[in-house]
């Protein structure tokens, strides 16, 4: 027995809804960033699935391109935190308006 | 020989040069010599190339230096254009302008800008030598606006002073409006003739314009000369140019730049002999600026003043017998004035040099035992303006309304009219100046102070006063030999000359006219020094002239700049500009609520776009 490729889809879905969900109402820098994590993971479920489906192995390797790339926005973004962190005391987004218009 | 004709304005611009970069190390008085002597060399120059003219057949010489201005279907050349006419004008110019250059070293002693004098006058001179020997009117434009702008600079030479700041002003936007004129006469003959050469468009002229278009060139050109040669309606120019030294009013403003407008149209006398109604708009503002000029001489208290109008009268009677066709009249009258013109203000100069810069002719008198190398020079040239035989105005004045004569009765009688002013307003000076009791050495009622005795000027003002008196008496002489000499450039123009009988008849009345115009001054002005019924307000303020162009012209121009300035300029202009940037600012003033500094927000507005992109996607798709 497999499983219907439209189930990878579903949860494809539910995981971007929880991240997408979560990005918007979280205020911790970190729990956001967990957030755009499940996002980026959700589209890489769904490009191997697709990958599975129609028989493509592009799908795959854009998943590769996807974690390298997610991997250096990882990096860049947490040493953006830790240092607003050494500022604050805190890692509460709200706190940080200073680029307001 | 001819060909030597190019060193003419080459030794005027050496001049020039040599003063331009050297002058102030040089100063006062070589810095004159070296200008009298370039222009000197010129009238030496121009005398070589006359005799080598009137050794050769060919009476028309272009001589070619360069190609100016090559254009598609029209060529300019840079030429210059050897004929009797031609060298005519340099050679009384370069004449008399030498004797000037002479002149001014005495009379602009010790004054600050001495070299720069010089400086200005040695470009009018090479200006003026371009203008006359070139061979198209392009290059004589070159020298139009050249003398223009040198004419400029020396009525405002004394530029701390308003007053002259603002008469250089006047003369040069006086003339920019003649220039018009002359721009518009070029562009037709571009335009039609696709040729600005002089001898080109004489010889074609007539059969490649239509009427209209002659015409119009014809009236163009008068306009240029209005404005050069000051005549109704641009004459207001010349009498404030009287601001400029003596010596540049004698030089410019009397003898040669004055002419310039007279000499063009002669040049063009084969294009006006085809446009008759132009030919008679010139006769008529000829005639009528001679007789107004004249009439306002008679009542101006200012010695040079009365010489300014006298001049415009004068040049009023070229221009008349140029559109008499009279054109070797016009010439003639053109030389014998300068001489006398000259000659006039080169004595009032001295009169106002000696009286340390007095020019009220009420301040004078008696001047007679003073300073008698002046009155015997000025008797001879009063004498020859007056029109008394047998001093050369007489001959060419005469000749003019011979001219006259011929071709309409009623400007002659003008003609003759303007003759008798002449002769009074111009002994009304005389005896104003040199006869009577000395009224400078007492103080007046108003507040002027009392002036020293004058002293005679030097030998260098002195001699030019000599040489321009003996050809401002004898000049009667060249009557002859000019109109020989002059009548190849004017072939098929020309009045077929009156009956003997007639011609002495007009001598006889020209000279009982002059001898009746100084018996009348000497009649009203004889130990007076005023007589306020016979200069009436209305001629003091020239007709009211300036007054009614200041009300037609000037009061609503003022009015336009100030209601420009006050109204449409920050109204109009800085309402539009600063509506803009209000415009802008307060469109911004929304649009920055957007950029609230909350990242949640941003990516609420993100996930909003992205769902109704995908809405808008999935709305095509079915």
């Amino acid at each position: 027995m497999t499983i219907p490729a439209s189930w990878y889809l579903v949860l494809s879905v539910l995981l971007f809804g929880i991240g997408a969900t979560g990005f918007l109402i979280r205020r911790n820098v970190l729990v956001m960033f967990m957030c755009i994590e499940l996002m980026l993971n959700s589209a890489n479920l769904a490009f191997v699935t697709f990958s599975r489906v129609l028989d493509d192995v592009g799908g795959q390797a854009t998943v590769f391109f996807v974690l390298v790339v997610a991997a250096a926005e990882v990096t860049v973004g947490l040493g953006i935190v830790v240092s607003i962190f050494r500022r604050r005391n805190s890692a509460i987004v709200d706190d940080v308006h200073e680029m307001k218009g | 020989m001819v060909y030597a004709a190019v060193w003419m304005p080459i030794a005027a611009l050496a001049g020039f040069l040599v003063l331009l970069t050297f002058g102030r190390r040089i100063g006062e008085p070589i810095a004159g010599w070296i200008g009298t002597i370039a222009i000197t060399a010129a009238f030496v120059v121009s005398i070589v190339a006359w005799i080598g003219l009137l050794h050769q057949s060919d009476r028309e010489v272009t001589q070619n230096l360069f190609n100016w201005i090559p254009i598609g279907g029209v060529q300019v050349k840079a030429a210059l254009l050897i004929d009797p006419l031609s060298v005519t004008m340099c050679l009384f110019v370069t004449g008399v302008s030498a004797l000037i250059h002479l002149y001014s070293i005495g009379y602009m002693h010790k004054e600050r800008d001495f070299t720069k004098f010089y400086v200005y006058l040695n470009l009018f001179v090479f200006s003026m030598l371009v203008l006359v020997l070139a061979n198209n009117l392009l290059l004589t434009f070159v020298g139009w606006e050249g003398v223009g702008v040198c004419s400029y600079w020396l009525v405002s030479f004394y530029f701390e002073k308003d007053s002259a700041a603002s008469a250089g002003k006047k003369a040069f936007i006086y003339n920019r409006i003649g220039d018009v004129g002359m721009l518009i006469a070029i562009f037709i003959f571009v335009t039609h003739l696709h040729t600005l050469d002089y001898l080109q468009i004489n010889s074609v002229a007539g059969a490649h314009l239509s009427s209209t278009d002659l015409t119009i060139a014809v009236l163009a050109l008068l306009l240029a000369a209005t404005g050069k040669s000051a005549q109704i309606p641009l004459f207001n120019w010349l009498p404030d140019a009287m601001e400029g030294p003596t010596p540049v009013s004698a030089l410019i403003h009397a003898a040669t730049m004055v002419t310039a407008g007279v000499y063009l149209l002669c040049r063009m006398n084969h294009v006006l002999a085809f446009s008759g109604s132009g030919r008679a708009t010139i006769a008529v503002i000829g005639g009528v600026t001679a007789f107004v000029a004249a009439t306002i001489a008679t009542s101006q208290s200012d010695i040079k003043k009365v010489l300014a109008f006298s001049t415009v009268s004068q040049i009023g009677y070229m221009v008349l017998a140029v559109g008499s066709g009279a054109y070797i009249a016009a010439i003639f009258l053109m030389v014998c004035h300068a001489f006398y013109k000259g000659l006039l203000f080169l004595g009032a100069g001295s009169v106002i040099h000696g009286l340390h810069g007095e020019q009220e002719l009420d301040r004078m008198g008696g001047l007679r035992k003073l300073m008698a190398w002046t009155y015997a020079t000025f008797l001879v040239a009063w004498l020859t303006i007056s029109g008394v035989p047998p001093f050369s105005a007489f001959f060419s004045k005469g000749d003019v309304l011979k001219g006259a004569y011929e071709y309409s009765k009623p400007l002659w009688a003008l003609g003759v009219v303007t003759a008798l002013l002449t002769a009074y307003y111009m002994s009304r000076l005389f005896y104003l100046a040199f006869t009577g009791d000395p009224r400078f050495l007492e103080a007046t009622a108003d507040g002027r102070p009392a002036l020293h005795e004058p002293h005679e000027s030097p030998w260098v003002m002195r001699i030019p006063l000599l040489v321009l008196a003996v050809f401002a008496a004898a000049g009667g002489l060249l009557g002859t030999p000019l109109t020989n000499f002059l009548t190849p450039v004017f072939a098929g123009n020309l009045p077929i000359p009156l009956s003997h009988g007639t011609q002495i008849a007009l001598e006889v009345l020209d000279a009982v006219i002059a001898v009746g115009g100084i018996a009348i001054a000497w009649v009203l002005w004889r130990g007076r020094s005023e007589r306020p019924s016979l200069t009436p307000r209305f001629l003091f303020r020239v007709w009211y002239w300036d007054d009614a162009y200041d009300a037609v012209i000037g009061r609503p121009g003022t009015e336009l700049a100030n209601f420009s300035a006050e109204t449409i300029d920050p109204k109009v202009i800085d309402g539009a500009v600063m509506g803009i940037a209000t415009l802008v600012r307060r469109t911004s003033l929304q649009a920055r609520k957007l950029q609230s500094g909350y990242v949640r927000s941003y990516a609420l507005l993100m996930t909003v776009g992205v769902v109704l992109f995908i809405a808008y996607l999935l709305a095509r798709t079915f």
